[in-house]
């Protein structure tokens, strides 16, 4: 009764073959047919680099082709279809699942003190719908891709182009059904599942970020599921509920595919909040600043996030007085935004910092996101939209959010998780290198960008007038450095799983239940199940780190 | 180990190893259905959304689409799915009650046979019909010359009622091939008075398929009214 | 207050079930075939516009007498209730916010006065 939430601080580390998830069986049939949550997570970590690399190789075509005015490379027609591909695979296969399915899926019963989610075999399931709509995807893009941009705007999309629409819809519409199950899953996961004493109060950041996140997954993507069903029966029947020639409206297709895809914006960004508010209180070894207001501003983003839509709309046709009430409503969303911003701040204040390698993720995640937020208020007013829609401002903007924001977070995470995931520490060294050398190739690839756009540079076109070729080739370079920086965490993290020295329970010296275990955990997580008799971040009552601070 | 993989040892059928008691998993399993039917309010709810713009931009047409159908298949199969839903709850009711397996049993079947000739009347006597009239947008669709005007607009309230009725039904059929799975566990006793979960979260899906389409029935039938315009 | 708390739903859902008696079943079950013969009536009086509204109206009474009685959301308080109320919620943002454009697209872009704002609005709304 009295054993507290340090339940399991055994002699495992000095036990040389301890038990642990990842030893507890072997072979492919171990892991295909898995119901073991962290498992799970760690098929989706696969799943996701591979998307990754493909959607990061249709972006390398664009950066070299643009290395020149003419267009170095490829045929505008393969350019578009290089862009399409690139936004399709990073969106909704790589971004939207990136933390939640992998961290996430990890995370959330260890750091909830849960043996699994409520529904492994839907866990399962969701990982095979995912894969499916994966495998979809890829082969639309081995036999020729799709030219509609990741919008698939209509009627182009559902009467002209004369790519394969229809799988590429398909296999958004399987993928998003993966979405829908992990979110159920996770909410009912943390109604039902939590250890006794976790009170809401009591829960790491992390998960009221995953909550948030949840509840947009549920809410929006059915949206967007049946948004790119009726696309797939216009493609099949050559009559559909968005033809021009019936009456339709294709601004009708805008509204219902940005009311999944602006709030899909805070699917890849709410859970990078929550994993930055782990990272800067382990970092800063002191109590979060501000708990409930970082809390409730997730659930502020994620229920403000369905308001805004229409400001993608501005320069559509869409009626300027819904386009005056998303403007103001999409100034909203800066509120809880910048709520979060001053409460990690404040958090550093008079914090004990050290600078490992997540740290130094999650330094780069408040500034890169705060520019990207900042910018995106020039997008909210109507009369600067006006003269920046379309342009690569656009597009150096959300890549702040979702590169600068979601990807340096799901690297600093994966840096932090790492020694739990597999129970072994990487060359710090390296890490902290390769996270600086990602920073430095990031901003020499987007920030020439935001002048492009300003300077009025369309984007998704193949070629651009002699003037913009300085800026262009000084993004490619930075493109090239960034690519550099993703490389080398690949090589090191390969590395340490077989050389890297044996992690204890809890190297950071960190607080919440994760840690409480043993590293790499047991398939059923812990010994016994866990009862929390403290709040979140108390970092007066933390063990020391494992490893030297730097 | 621990008091809960004792627990689990100890408990009879359908418990899963991640909850600490039955109570905590039904209540999780209720929990998981109600969301999920969230979900599928707001997939419906595209289409609904969508049906809402464009019959408020072309109401004439919508009225005119609306007489292509026929009241009399409308509300009888409404009045099919309402008897199901009485079946259904009767089912999880008689589990509930303790009452014998053949009891549920009957409740089931009855539920399918009546999901059943929901389908085969929308399938036979309307689609079947639309499709000798062609009225099915995509497949031979011919526009009347009392429609004037309002033609391409009329093919566009079809399209709603083959979309929305489509999807409806392939989530009856799914319904039914739920039903007949628990049909399958009833027969092999699973279901007693403390462990019906899996009747109760169907039953929740059943009844809510039931819902949509007591809001399909007036959108799509009685759209015009059937007085002398 | 703290060891308590966890499974935070126990409390909230009532853990002895309420059977419902077959006959409350059976009379909403009479009530439902009721109401979609008034609404199937209804569709023969010239109402104008109104016969949208009652038929809409009477569709929202068998859904509430169905999500009540036959799924329970009257016995079982909590949960349940808010992702109802979450779903319908989020369903009217997408139907609103829509509409807010679709019904003012072809308002003029400086309306003379709040009756040049206010009035077209019902031009649209005619069904």
């Amino acid at each position: 009764m009295s054993s507290t939430a340090t339940v399991d601080h055994s002699p495992g580390a000095s036990a040389e073959p301890q038990i642990n998830y990842l030893n507890a069986r072997y072979g492919v049939r171990s892991w295909l047919l898995t119901l073991d949550h962290k498992r799970i997570g760690l098929l989706y970590l696969g799943t996701i680099t591979v998307m990754f690399i493909v959607g990061g190789i249709a972006a390398t075509m664009m950066r070299l082709n643009l290395l020149e005015p003419q267009g170095a490379l490829v045929e505008p027609e393969t350019y578009n279809k290089l862009f399409s591909t690139h936004g399709i695979v990073m969106v909704f296969f790589f971004l939207v699942p990136s933390i939640p399915a992998t961290l996430g899926n990890f995370l959330i019963p260890l750091m909830i003190g849960a043996r699994d989610v409520a529904f492994p075999k839907l866990n399962l399931l969701s990982w095979y719908v995912f894969a499916t709509g994966c495998c979809l995807m890829l082969y639309v893009v081995a036999t020729g891709g799709v030219d509609t941009g990741w919008t698939f705007y209509t009627p182009y999309s559902s009467l002209s182009s004369h790519t394969d629409v229809f799988l590429a819809a398909m296999a958004i519409f399987i993928g998003g059904f993966s979405s829908i199950l992990t979110g159920m899953n996770f909410i009912v996961t943390i109604h039902k599942m939590r250890a006794p004493g976790m009170t809401w109060f009591r829960l790491p950041l992390f998960i009221w970020a995953m909550y948030a996140t949840s509840l947009i997954f549920v809410l929006a993507t059915p949206v967007i599921a049946v948004t790119m069903f009726l696309l797939m029966l216009e493609r099949l029947l050559h009559v559909g509920i968005f033809d021009p020639a019936l009456g339709g409206d294709p601004l009708l297709f805008q509204h219902m595919f940005w009311f999944y895809s602006h709030p899909a914006v805070y699917i890849m960004i709410l859970p990078s909040m929550g994993v930055i508010s782990e990272l800067i209180t382990a970092f800063s070894r002191k109590k979060i600043f501000g708990y409930s207001f970082i809390a409730f501003s997730s659930l502020a983003i994620a229920v403000i996030s369905f308001l805004v839509w229409g400001h993608h709309m501005f320069v559509s046709g869409q009626s300027v007085y819904a386009g005056l009430v998303f403007s103001v409503l999409s100034f909203l969303v800066a509120i809880p935004s910048a709520v979060k911003v001053f409460n990690w701040t404040a958090t550093l204040y008079k914090g004990s910092i050290s600078y490992e390698a997540p740290m130094l993720y999650a330094l780069g995640f408040i500034g890169l996101f705060t520019i990207g937020g900042l910018t995106g208020l020039f997008l909210a007013s109507l009369a600067t939209d006006v003269h920046l829609n379309g342009t690569y401002f656009i597009v150096a903007h959300f890549h702040y959010i979702m590169v600068g924001g979601a990807v340096m977070a799901l690297m600093g995470g994966l840096h932090f998780w790492w020694p739990k995931i597999t129970g072994r520490l990487y060359p710090d060294l390296w890490a902290r290198f390769a996270a600086l050398v990602i920073f430095i190739g990031f901003n020499l690839t987007f920030f020439p960008q935001f002048i492009l756009g300003y300077l009025g540079m369309p984007r998704r076109y193949a070629m651009y007038p002699a003037e913009f070729q300085a800026l262009n080739v000084l993004s490619s370079a930075g493109a090239s450095v960034l690519a550099v920086g993703y490389v080398i965490p690949v090589i090191y993290l390969i590395w340490s799983l077989r050389n890297g020295p044996i992690a204890g329970p809890n190297p950071w010296g960190a607080k919440g239940l994760e840690w409480t275990t043993q590293s790499p955990p047991l398939t059923e997580n812990f010994v016994k199940t866990p009862i929390v008799t403290e709040d979140a971040y108390n970092y007066e009552t933390a063990p020391e780190p494992e490893v030297a601070r730097v | 180990m621990s008091e809960a993989a004792t627990v689990h040892d100890a408990n009879p059928t359908g418990f899963a190893h991640q909850f600490e008691d039955l109570e905590q998993q039904r209540e999780a399993g209720r929990l998981g259905m109600w969301v999920f039917l969230a979900t599928e309010v707001l997939f419906f709810g595209g289409m609904f959304a969508a049906y809402t713009v464009y019959r408020s931009l072309h109401p004439v047409a919508f009225d005119i689409g609306s007489h292509l159908l026929d009241v009399r298949f409308g509300a009888t199969n409404t009045a099919v799915l309402i008897c199901s839903s009485l079946t259904m709850a009767l089912a999880i009711r008689s589990a509930q009650a303790g009452k014998k397996k053949g009891t549920i049993i009957w409740w089931l079947v009855l539920t399918i046979i009546l999901g059943a000739l929901f389908l085969f009347l929308k399938f036979r006597f309307e689609w079947y019909h639309d499709y000798l009239e062609h009225t099915i947008p995509g497949v031979g669709f011919h526009n009347l010359p009392q429609w004037g005007a309002n033609a391409p607009q009329v093919q566009m309230f079809m399209c709603f009622y083959f979309f929305m009725t489509g999807l409806h039904a392939l989530h009856m059929i799914v319904g039914i091939g739920v039903l007949a799975v628990l049909t399958g566990m009833a027969g092999r006793g699973k279901f007693t008075s403390q462990y019906f979960a899996p009747l109760e979260i169907s039953g929740l899906y059943w009844h809510f398929v039931d819902i949509i389409w007591i809001f399909l029935f007036p959108l799509l039938y009685l759209a015009g009214g059937r007085y002398p315009h | 207050m703290s060891d308590s708390t966890g499974h935070a739903g126990h409390a909230m859902d009532e853990v002895h079930e309420h059977i419902v008696p077959v006959s409350t079943y059976v009379a909403i079950f009479v009530s439902l075939l009721l109401l979609t013969a008034l609404t199937t009536g209804m569709a023969w009086v010239d109402m104008g516009r109104w016969n949208l509204v009652v038929a809409l109206a009477i569709a929202v009474c068998k859904a509430l007498l169905v999500v009540l009685f036959f799924m329970h959301v009257k016995y079982n308080k909590g949960l349940s209730r808010i992702a109802l109320v979450a779903a319908l919620f989020w369903l009217g943002l997408l139907i609103t916010f829509t509409l807010s454009d679709e019904l003012t697209r072809h308002w003029e872009i400086y309306p003379r006065g709040w009756a040049g704002a206010i009035l077209p609005m019902f031009r649209h709304l005619i069904f």
